[in-house]
């Protein structure tokens, strides 16, 4: 299966947990949930007078504590915000793989931020370029300008919809079914990948309700969304059932990796499965679903 | 007090003044594989003379007519839990009738039931024999303060004690949730209705005298559902009320939300799909601890879509084991005592469901206890070693803190024994180099499920095979220390060894397995 052996940026990262930061108790756990990726939060999920606290706790972890095969974010504080400064002087020099920067709303929020923290790396003597920005789109000024923030600096590898405070922004409720947000992540979706991003979907704020997490997760899949914020750890099984292919799809997308690995090998420039000729891009979308299908178990007695 | 190592190397007494002789810890099945029969107690040949009521006018009547005297054994149960007030309510009737130097050898006390340590130190009390002690008792016992001997016992090895007379009991004092003129009690129903007596039916069945302690004396004769016929009750006493009927009769316990907890029941189901075990006619027994619990939800789902129904649930029966049955996925579940209220409803109106006594549940000592054909338990720890070996008595700062329970005699039974356990509480690693105090023997146990990995048994290769192949998360028990170790850091020795014996445990076969001791202040 290629995904194994494919390299770190393309590791797969179907749920992000969202941890508060100042919740040691609950950081300290983080890798035996399943997930593929963590948030620890500086923002909405932590009360301004744990601000500075949670700041701390965040930064000893990133430090000191073995998160293993985690892909590690960090939400910060907004540029509008006090805490800003101050989240990025300590946190970027711990080196998270990303920060998540909330309410971007034009290229230049990623340029002023992206400024900020190749100083910080320079001055601590960290790679430029080494953490990856997160753009986040909560605002209907930033879901318009989706591409122009994708591509506003390198170091943004990935645009994230906010939909809380896009929906208030928007004047409107967020719905169960999430039809108010369908523009909005069908831009968003299409922006990342225009720009070569990746491109996660909000969180599900009722952990009562699996199945509408579940109707949910299934729609920003077919979207094309890489991956879903979580609040709650029981939330992570359920989006990385969303993200399972089916087996028919799976089988056909072996038949395809294998019918273009021999054209590779015996030099054909035409690969056609079943008769059919397959182009370029179906191959590519073939070894990605490969890829994720390799994270799944599939038993034999499986429906097709 | 002269000190032997026993086969796992732990210090025990070879007697106890004032108890008696013991035996130390040799294995599992030891004593108990091939063992000739022995003699042992007989129920006591005794008449009340043909009456219609057996009611006595009040509770000093009754205790003055048992013939209760200084320096016997009395009983009682646990299964009013801890809306219990009828231990209180006896042990203080004793002392102002001025008992001195009784045997209290209940089931099991209430964590509520602080109120024993103050009749130890008046002098009621000068012998302790139960499952397990808690709260302000645990800390004077463990403190040297009670200075009095306590014997800790699993619940089939009390049934075995009691049947082979080490457990001599003179007056069996029997809360009865209802009850009748001439002593029929029922537990499934009655304001205190408490589901299944199971510890209690050893009691009256060995007894001298049996006193049965009612707040609902009905008609006669209780037809349904009789826990205790009249033929084995002496007394009958009334009282306004046997306790705190919402302490007594718990609602359902719900299904935990603690994350690491989940993750635990997930990664024990898996373990046990893996096993094989999970196949029709599987038998079944389960804790009510959190992980425990929501491990019970995934088995559901699992035997309902694949149609498997199960032969028997077992031991303490929760509200979801009750519901299981209730859904056919077991044909029938053995309950020595029931965890919640909705269980009683199921042992008052499910003829699956049977009320067991603790022989029959536990006892190894019989030609059949149904814990030797479980199939698989799932059991709880406070800490456990890199010898599998678990304490369930004993906390992080060596004060008796639990309950022996069913744990030994289950792990020595079932086929498949999974203790569940978060690797660290508090912050001190769940995984020692050797447990303060071993209430079952790493032997018996096949696995350790924790958030952080799977702990097999070295001596279970197939085991560790099947979990292997299944994909799990399978770690040695020493690299996992070493990992918990580098998050918490590692505590100080635990409280000192050599300090003076408080307490002995015996394992279910009536051998020392270990002692408690003293906890300098």
């Amino acid at each position: 299966m290629t995904g194994k052996n494919e390299n770190m940026k393309n590791r797969p990262c179907r749920s992000m947990l969202y941890i508060p930061g100042d919740s040691p108790g609950m950081i300290q756990n983080a890798e035996v949930f399943g997930a593929d990726s963590i948030l620890l939060d500086l923002e909405d999920a932590v009360a301004a007078s744990e601000k500075d606290a949670a700041r701390k706790i965040v930064s000893s972890f990133l430090r000191g504590f073995d998160f293993g095969p985690l892909i590690v974010t960090v939400r910060i504080n907004a540029a509008d915000t006090e805490y800003f400064e101050r989240d990025l002087e300590e946190i970027i020099p711990c080196r998270p793989d990303a920060v998540r920067l909330p309410k971007c709303s034009s290229p230049n929020d990623v340029k002023e931020a992206d400024a900020r923290i190749s100083e910080i790396e320079k001055k601590n003597g960290i790679p430029a370029g080494s953490v990856a920005l997160h753009a986040m789109l909560e605002t209907a000024l930033g879901v318009e300008d989706a591409f122009a923030v994708a591509t506003a600096s390198p170091r943004v590898t990935a645009l994230t919809l906010g939909g809380q405070d896009l929906t208030a922004d928007m004047g409107v409720q967020k719905t169960r079914e999430g039809w108010e947000l369908f523009y909005a992540r069908s831009r968003v979706v299409l922006a990342a990948r225009a720009a070569g991003v990746m491109a996660f979907d909000t969180v599900w704020t009722d952990i009562n309700d699996p199945d509408g997490l579940y109707q949910e997760s299934k729609q920003i899949v077919e979207l094309g969304f890489s991956g879903k914020a979580a609040i709650h750890p029981s939330q992570i099984e359920v989006i990385h059932r969303a993200y399972r292919p089916s087996y028919k799809e799976v089988r056909k997308a072996r038949r395809i990796a294998e019918a273009a690995e021999e054209a590779a090998r015996v030099g054909k420039g035409v690969i056609s499965v079943d008769g059919k000729m397959v182009d370029a891009p179906v191959v590519a979308r073939a070894l990605r679903l490969s890829a994720t299908a390799s994270l799944y178990d599939y038993e034999e007695d499986e429906e097709i | 007090m002269k000190l032997q190592r026993n086969a796992l190397g732990r210090n025990v007494p070879l007697e106890v003044p004032g108890v008696g002789q013991f035996e130390p810890y040799e294995s599992p099945f030891g004593k108990i594989d091939g063992m000739a029969p022995l003699a042992g107690a007989r129920p006591f040949l005794r008449t009340v003379g043909r009456s219609r009521s057996k009611v006595a006018s009040s509770l000093e009547d009754a205790i003055k007519k048992s013939g209760l005297q200084d320096g016997m054994t009395i009983s009682f149960h646990h299964h009013l839990r801890n809306g219990d007030a009828v231990i209180p309510l006896v042990l203080e009737t004793l002392k102002k009738m001025g008992f001195k130097g009784l045997t209290f050898a209940p089931s099991s006390i209430p964590d509520a039931h602080d109120c024993v340590a103050d009749y130890i130190r008046c002098g009621l009390i000068n012998r302790l024999y139960t499952s397990g002690v808690r709260g302000k008792l645990g800390q004077m016992i463990s403190s040297g303060e009670a200075d009095i001997p306590v014997v800790i016992r699993s619940h089939g090895g009390r049934a075995r004690a009691i049947q082979s007379g080490q457990i001599a009991i003179d007056v069996a004092f029997l809360a009865a949730p209802t009850c009748d003129a001439l002593g029929n009690v029922s537990g499934s129903s009655g304001p205190s209705a408490c589901g299944s007596l199971g510890y209690a039916i050893t009691d009256a069945d060995y007894a001298r005298h049996v006193i049965a302690i009612t707040d609902n004396l009905v008609e006669y004769p209780v037809a349904r559902n009789i826990s205790i016929p009249q033929y084995k009750v002496d007394q009958v006493v009334t009282t306004p009320s046997l306790g705190d009927p919402k302490k007594i009769a718990t609602g359902a316990a719900r299904i935990t939300r603690n994350p690491v907890d989940l993750k635990i029941a997930l990664d024990t189901f898996r373990l046990m799909k893996a096993s094989g075990i999970v196949a029709p006619g599987f038998s079944f027994q389960m804790g009510v601890g959190g992980a425990s619990l929501a491990v019970s939800v995934y088995l559901e789902e699992y035997m309902t879509k694949k149609g498997i129904v199960g032969s028997f649930g077992l031991g303490g029966i929760s509200g979801h084991m009750s519901r299981m049955l209730g859904k056919g996925l077991f044909r029938s579940l053995f309950d020595v005592q029931s965890f919640d209220a909705v269980v009683t409803e199921s042992v008052a109106d499910n003829p699956g469901h049977i009320e067991i006594d603790a022989s029959c549940y536990a006892n190894p000592f019989t030609p059949g206890c149904l814990v030797h054909n479980l199939d698989c338990v799932i059991l709880a720890a406070l800490d456990v070693d890199v010898n599998f070996n678990v304490n369930v008595l004993i906390g992080n700062d060596g004060v008796l803190r639990g309950a022996s329970g069913g744990h030994c005699d289950t792990a020595a039974g079932a086929a498949l024994s999974i203790v569940v356990l978060p690797s660290f509480r508090g912050g001190v690693c769940s995984i020692k180099e050797e447990v303060s105090n071993i209430t079952t023997p790493g032997e018996t146990v096949d696995a350790i499920v924790t958030e952080r990995g799977i702990l097999i048994n070295p001596l279970r290769k197939d085991l560790l095979e099947n979990a292997r192949a299944a994909g799990l998360p399978v770690v040695d028990i020493r690299e996992l220390k070493q990992k918990i170790e580098k998050l918490t850091g590692r505590p100080d020795a635990p409280a000192e060894k050599d300090g003076k014996v408080v307490a002995v445990v015996e394992y279910r076969d009536g051998t020392l397995i270990d002692s408690v001791y003293q906890v300098k202040k």
